[in-house]
């Protein structure tokens, strides 16, 4: 131990007796490696051993081995995790095609040359680009490949025994000594009984008792690791075969947990059809309740969903509440309430006073009062005054909460003064040209507005019950009432739980591999020259920590009641006394910060 | 319903007089710990220079040393153990603390923390009338964070105080900090008191929030603790290589604990709340599958809590990596530590994402 050392760690450490120490060895962290102490030292944990400069051996075979142990090394595992986490940054900056297309595409709108370049580099889908999967699969294969032979290192060490003592246990970090009248065979025996006790893995190895505890530490260590695989397999899996679709309901209508009943659908590259759960439910009321006052006026306080459900083909009906954070769960499914808005309930009839349409009309919320938007289509069965066959089609705009003065947007979320507002054509509304159309807007090319009799266009608000009579005995739309209606997003994400479990491992592993110490106690007992029997005590611990001087005082102090002082003819002398122990050598109690 | 309301609102001012009246407080122990540390010496000894620049003589192996009772009677009592540092490890005591073993900047240091213990009572009782009047757990948006955050905080500093490690040398730059932090709160976020939209309300919510306060204070003290190892130890290395730190080197660095402690106390720190942030994903992860239908979505603040665990990942890997060790772990700890702070700030102010309608 030199005070001069400059860099701490690299230098090689120059042992007390001068003599050349055993090569650094850098696979054991902490205080082992440096006190050059061999096998006693080795093996404390089953980090992978660092071959830096090792050159290829020949061959291919050869390289392979290379390139697999730099994989394999920490130094690389270190390089994949800082990579995983700097190649996650640009995903949270930059707009993302999985959750936001139309973001997306506003800024390749407004970046003209970036676009292309961040399209070809994959940074609109970061987490599923090429760059970023490597790396990853890159740190997974690392991972396996060195928890494979540190579990085999471990069952080995957990097979052989604790090391013997080092020759000088005053070079180890904690020490202790005394003298006895106790034969050295009393002394170990009573050690091996003592740490026994304290369940150390303890044996007799020659002049000394050699023993180890904390083997839970590596335990923790390799299950938070391949926990860690678990997890990422159940997140990769969750990814291939998840399902994602949403279906809007309205009050009093129902849904049935097939392909086609959904309003759009996206599932992983392995989804099969056929793997839907099964099973339906009828939306019976849809509650919502909004802070009536105060600055957040108008946010909403509760949103639920009442719905009677079954599963299976021939399932019993079930009711129950779906909320916001409580989605219905069915088998691997989820149904989770995402939206709601109003449908207001129209009846549409002809130039003969026939009723050619009656429905509730989902709208959609346009802000957050639901100020809403939509049409009604009318798209067959109508025919004007003359009895000509044409379409119909209504622009309506909502206001669950009007107030006079604002014509434009509700000022409040609920339906406390409800007005529709609707504009009438007719025409031809082109559904049949083959272009999918929206069902909340209206394609205006071959649609005719209606003049009232002073030529202004038609435009009138409704209050529910009331009547818009369209100009020349054209028919009719009455507003009935208003309905509510609730989006709802099931989704499938199999191996959830499998991610669940292996996150709970994860947590336990890390605390398991943090927390315990791993750590080896010698006791030697031999007859001095004087014939007096000396008992010499050391600890070794991975890193320099309070607790193994602490343990080892702990120890030392009822082995000293076991195996007491020394013979009455040889005054407890120390053989060195040193009343003025250097502040490196303080006794534990006095150690600095993490006490 | 409306006397209700008015108890809420004299509830929520309450805490607001309170949280002033905190930083009033915090604001006088900041005085107090200046005044430790100006009058505190450097230490009479210059322990760290005398232990790094003498000759290597005084250093003997460690001796076998015996306590004797009563000076002589020969009664061993116990046999003590003598603790030595790794070989290639500087063998630097510990600095004397603020006050540098003067007794007047002692009891300045006293004084602060009294203070300290003070304000963070004050600062507490202001968290609880404030969680009384939205009555749900105070933290819907940044400012109740902040003022969350602060207190717990110097809840951990003050815990470990009490558990008595030598951490008293942190009191001026966490204070200094918890100022900062409160001064944020109540003029750039501060946001009248209100309940939670219904996406917030879990009780995943109160697990997943809790605990990323937590992990965020002891990440802090973690940080604050690394940097002033950074600066011991580049002080360590300029006078074991026989140069001349500056006056003010001299003076502050040579009473804080030895670069070693503060590199082991950091460990300690990062490592414990490690494995709780690693939980705090995972509750998030809950709550998100409860709330969005997916419990894991790349959202900017999951990517940031993502970002910051293998941050501190790395800072534990490198510490186990040969040539990784020291000042270079060291910075990475610091790096996870501005990840954590990015998300708590940087992502609620300029990114756009699910988190964001928390409010800021
Ligand atoms: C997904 C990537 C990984 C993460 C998030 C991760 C995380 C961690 C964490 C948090 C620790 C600290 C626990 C402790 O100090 O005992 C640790 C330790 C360790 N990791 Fe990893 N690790 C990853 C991949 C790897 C890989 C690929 C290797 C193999 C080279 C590896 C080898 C080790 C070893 C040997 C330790 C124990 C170090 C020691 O004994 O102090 N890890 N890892």
């Amino acid at each position: 131990m030199s005070k001069t050392t400059t860099t701490g760690d690299k230098t090689p450490p120059v042992t007390p007796d001068g003599r050349e120490p055993v090569t650094p060895d850098d696979r054991e962290p902490g205080a082992a490696d440096d006190q050059g102490l061999g096998a006693a030292g080795s093996q404390l944990s089953t980090a992978p051993v660092e071959s830096l400069s090792t050159a290829p051996g020949l061959g291919v075979l050869g390289w392979a081995r290379w390139y697999w142990r730099q994989l394999t090394s920490m130094r690389v595992a270190l390089l994949l995790l800082l990579l995983l986490a700097l190649g996650a940054i640009p995903g949270s900056l930059i707009p993302q095609s999985g959750t936001d297309e139309t973001k997306v595409a506003d800024f390749r709108q407004a970046h003209g040359t970036l676009g292309p370049i961040y399209d070809k580099l994959g940074l609109f889908h970061v987490y599923s680009s090429v760059w970023f999967s490597s790396v990853y699969i890159l740190l997974f294969v690392s991972l396996i490949g060195c928890i494979v032979p540190r579990t085999w290192q471990f069952v080995g060490q957990l097979r052989s025994r604790p090391p013997g003592a080092p020759k000088r246990l005053t070079r180890l970090p904690a020490y202790t000594t005394w003298r006895t009248r106790a034969e050295p065979e009393e002394v170990r025996e009573a050690a091996l009984a003592l740490l026994g006790k304290r369940r150390f893995r303890a044996h007799l190895a020659g002049d000394a008792v050699a023993a180890e505890k904390g083997y839970l530490r590596e335990v923790g260590n390799l299950a938070f690791h391949i926990a860690l695989i678990v997890m990422l397999t159940a997140f990769a899996w969750g990814q291939l075969f998840k399902t994602e679709g949403n279906k809007l309901v309205v009050e009093g209508d129902g849904f049935s947990n097939t392909l086609i009943s959904y309003d759009d659908f996206k599932s992983g590259t392995l989804f099969d059809t056929g793997d839907l759960t099964p099973f339906s439910f009828t939306l019976d009321k849809f509650t919502g309740t909004y802070e009536t006052s105060g600055p957040n006026k108008g946010t909403p306080r509760t949103y639920q969903a009442a719905i009677t459900y079954s599963v299976g083909a021939y399932g019993k009906d079930r009711k129950t509440l779906v909320k916001v954070n409580h989605p219905l769960e069915i088998g691997d499914s989820k149904v989770y309430l995402t939206a709601h808005g109003y449908a207001p309930r129209v009846t549409v009839r002809d130039g003969r006073g026939k009723v050619v349409y009656r429905d509730a009309v989902p709208l959609l919320p346009l802000d957050s009062n639901v100020t809403s938007s939509g049409v009604v289509k009318v798209l067959d069965g109508y025919r004007d005054a003359k009895g000509t066959g044409e379409q119909l089609a209504f622009q309506a705009a909502f206001l669950p909460t009007y107030t006079k003065g604002n014509e434009v947007s509700s000022t409040f979320p609920a339906l406390r003064n409800p007005v529709l507002n609707l504009t009438p054509y007719h025409g031809d509304l082109g559904v049949d040209s083959g272009i999918p159309q929206s069902v909340y807007q209206l394609d205006k090319t071959h649609m005719k507005e209606y003049k009232d009799a002073k030529g202004a266009q038609v435009r009138e608000n409704l209050r529910p019950g009331e009547t818009l009579t369209l100009p020349n005995g054209a028919g009719s739309i009455t507003y009935d009432g208003t309905s509510e209606w609730a989006n709802f997003q099931v989704t499938q994400q199999p191996a959830s739980g499998w991610a669940l479990g292996g996150s709970v491992t994860a947590i336990f592993g890390l605390a398991g591999s943090l927390f315990i110490q791993r750590r080896r106690v010698w006791v030697r007992a031999v007859k001095g020259a004087d014939g007096v029997t000396v008992v010499e005590m050391a600890g070794l611990g991975r890193s320099e920590s309070a607790k193994v001087p602490e343990e080892l005082g702990d120890l030392a102090g009822i082995l000293y009641d076991r195996v007491p002082g020394p013979p009455q003819d040889h005054p407890g002398t120390p053989h060195d006394p040193d009343p003025d122990p250097d502040p490196q050598a303080v006794p534990a109690e006095a150690e600095g910060a993490e006490q | 319903m409306i006397l209700a309301a008015a108890t809420n609102e004299s509830l929520a001012s309450i805490s607001n007089t309170l949280i002033y009246s905190a930083m009033a407080v915090y604001t006088l122990a900041f005085f107090a710990y200046i005044a430790e540390w100006l009058l505190g010496s450097r230490s009479k000894v210059g322990r760290t220079a005398a232990a790094l620049t003498a000759g290597t003589e005084t250093k003997k192996s460690p001796a076998v040393t015996v306590q004797q009772a009563n000076g002589g009677t020969a009664v061993l009592e116990r046999p003590q153990v003598v603790v030595r540092s790794a070989a290639g490890s500087r063998d630097v005591p510990d600095g004397p603390g603020a006050h540098g073993g003067d007794v007047q900047g002692d009891m300045y240091g006293r004084i602060a923390i009294s203070l300290t213990v003070l304000a963070f009572l004050v600062e507490l009782a202001g968290v609880i009338a404030r969680a009384a009047s939205v009555e749900r757990a105070p933290w819907g948006n940044m400012y109740e964070f902040n003022i969350t955050f602060s207190t717990v905080a110097v809840g951990v500093y003050l815990t470990l105080l009490a558990l008595r490690k030598n951490v008293r040398w942190l009191g001026l730059f966490l204070i200094t900090s918890v100022l900062l932090d409160l001064g944020l709160a109540v003029t750039v976020l501060y946001t009248a008191s209100d309940q939670l939209v219904p996406a917030l309300h879990s009780y995943w919510l109160y697990i997943h929030v809790s605990t990323a306060i937590f992990c965020g204070a002891v990440f802090y003290v973690g940080a604050v603790t690394t940097i002033l190892y950074l600066f011991k130890d580049a002080y360590e290395n300029k006078l074991a290589t026989g140069g001349t730190p500056g006056k003010f080197a001299n003076s502050v660095l040579d009473r804080l604990p030895a670069a070693a402690s503060l590199d082991k106390f950091a460990y300690r720190v990062n490592a414990a709340a490690f494995p709780l942030w690693t939980f705090t994903i995972i509750a998030g992860a809950i709550w998100a599958g409860d709330a969005w239908g997916r419990y894991w979505g790349w959202d900017p603040k999951e990517t940031w809590a993502f970002i910051t665990w293998v941050g501190y990942a790395c800072y534990l890997h490198a510490r186990a990596t040969a040539g990784w060790k020291g000042r270079k772990a060291a910075y990475l700890a610091l790096l996870a530590f501005g990840c954590w702070l990015f998300n708590y700030y940087g992502v609620n102010i300029f990114v756009t994402g699910k988190h964001s309608y928390a409010g800021v």
